[in-house]
């Protein structure tokens, strides 16, 4: 396997989503290339990053507003119609 | 694909019990899904819009259209992925209007053949985060997430911040498995390169410009 090769995989890889085997051959990669040990090492820290950063949380004050407004939108707008009356229909908005 | 712990995670069970009870009528019980989603629902307007005010509007368009729908919400998917791909819509309405003249799209895939290939390759000090404090972190993520197109930028976000599968980052977007995969890849890449010069082993661990 060569680093393009390597690359590719990279993200079923991280995910945990990849067959024994080729899992094996991306180890195996990783044991003599260190470039793309570094690459995929720092990749799987910018996941984790991001996924524990705060960036854009709700401020408290805001999210009370936004939740007030919402409730009165939904008040003032028609009543959903019971699942029971409605015909299915595809999950599309 | 309703095995995938998600971030926001409920027992799916409990969830459609709430969201049974809205459809009936209960609007005690769907302001229990905008209190267990608002957060989410926020985070993802602001990814995409880039933008507060944009981004209030989207939380409140999103649920009150949510609201308006629950009949048509079928229930072969989570509530909150079809709640994501209402939010997702309204996102980039907002984002299109602001931005008239660019093309704005889910679908748009600028591909070169180097955003994929890294270029930095240095290493990172062992814990990057903590070479900043909170709100210049959170500076720094936000100014480099931007930089991104918007179509990756909201697949890296509903994957790898919401935690949302795959499968439903596909549907919430209406987009193929290969291309939430490969948009996947180049967000995870390109992040993880414009980062190095900021967490790289360099002077001593002083990862700052």
């Amino acid at each position: 396997m060569n680093c393009k090769e390597f690359l590719k995989e990279l993200t079923d890889y991280l995910d945990g989503v990849i067959d024994a085997r080729t899992k094996s051959e991306l180890e195996d990669h990783l044991t003599w290339c260190h470039d793309c040990y570094v690459v995929c090492n720092t990749t799987k820290m910018t996941i984790e990053i991001y996924r524990d950063s705060e960036v854009y949380e709700l401020p408290t004050d805001l999210r009370s507003r936004l939740q007030s407004a919402i409730m009165t939108k939904c008040k003032d707008s028609k009543k959903p119609a019971a699942a029971t009356d409605q015909p299915p229909s595809k999950d599309t908005p | 694909m309703t095995d995938i712990q998600t971030k926001v995670g409920e027992p799916v069970s409990d969830e459609m019990a709430l969201v049974h009870a809205a459809k009936a009528g209960s609007l005690q019980a769907f302001e229990e899904l905008v209190r267990r989603y608002d957060r989410n629902v926020f985070r993802i307007a602001q990814h995409i819009t880039q933008n507060r005010e944009d981004a209030e509007d989207v939380v409140q368009d999103a649920f009150l259209k949510a609201y308006q729908n629950l009949a048509n919400f079928q229930e072969n998917s989570k509530f909150y992925t079809w709640l994501v791909r209402i939010a997702v819509n309204e996102a980039l309405m907002k984002l299109r209007r602001r931005r008239p003249g660019q093309m704005v799209s889910i679908d748009e895939d600028i591909q070169t053949e180097e955003d994929s290939v890294p270029r930095d390759v240095a290493d990172w000090a062992p814990n990057p985060g903590q070479l900043f404090d909170q709100a210049e972190l959170r500076d720094l993520l936000q100014k480099t997430i931007q930089g991104l197109p918007a179509s990756f930028r909201t697949v890296f976000v509903l994957r790898d911040v919401e935690g949302l599968s795959t499968e439903e980052t596909a549907a919430a977007l209406g987009l193929s498995i290969p291309a939430v995969k490969s948009r996947l890849l180049r967000a995870r890449l390109q992040l993880r390169d414009r980062l190095t010069k900021y967490f790289k082993v360099k002077n001593s661990g002083d990862g700052k410009r």
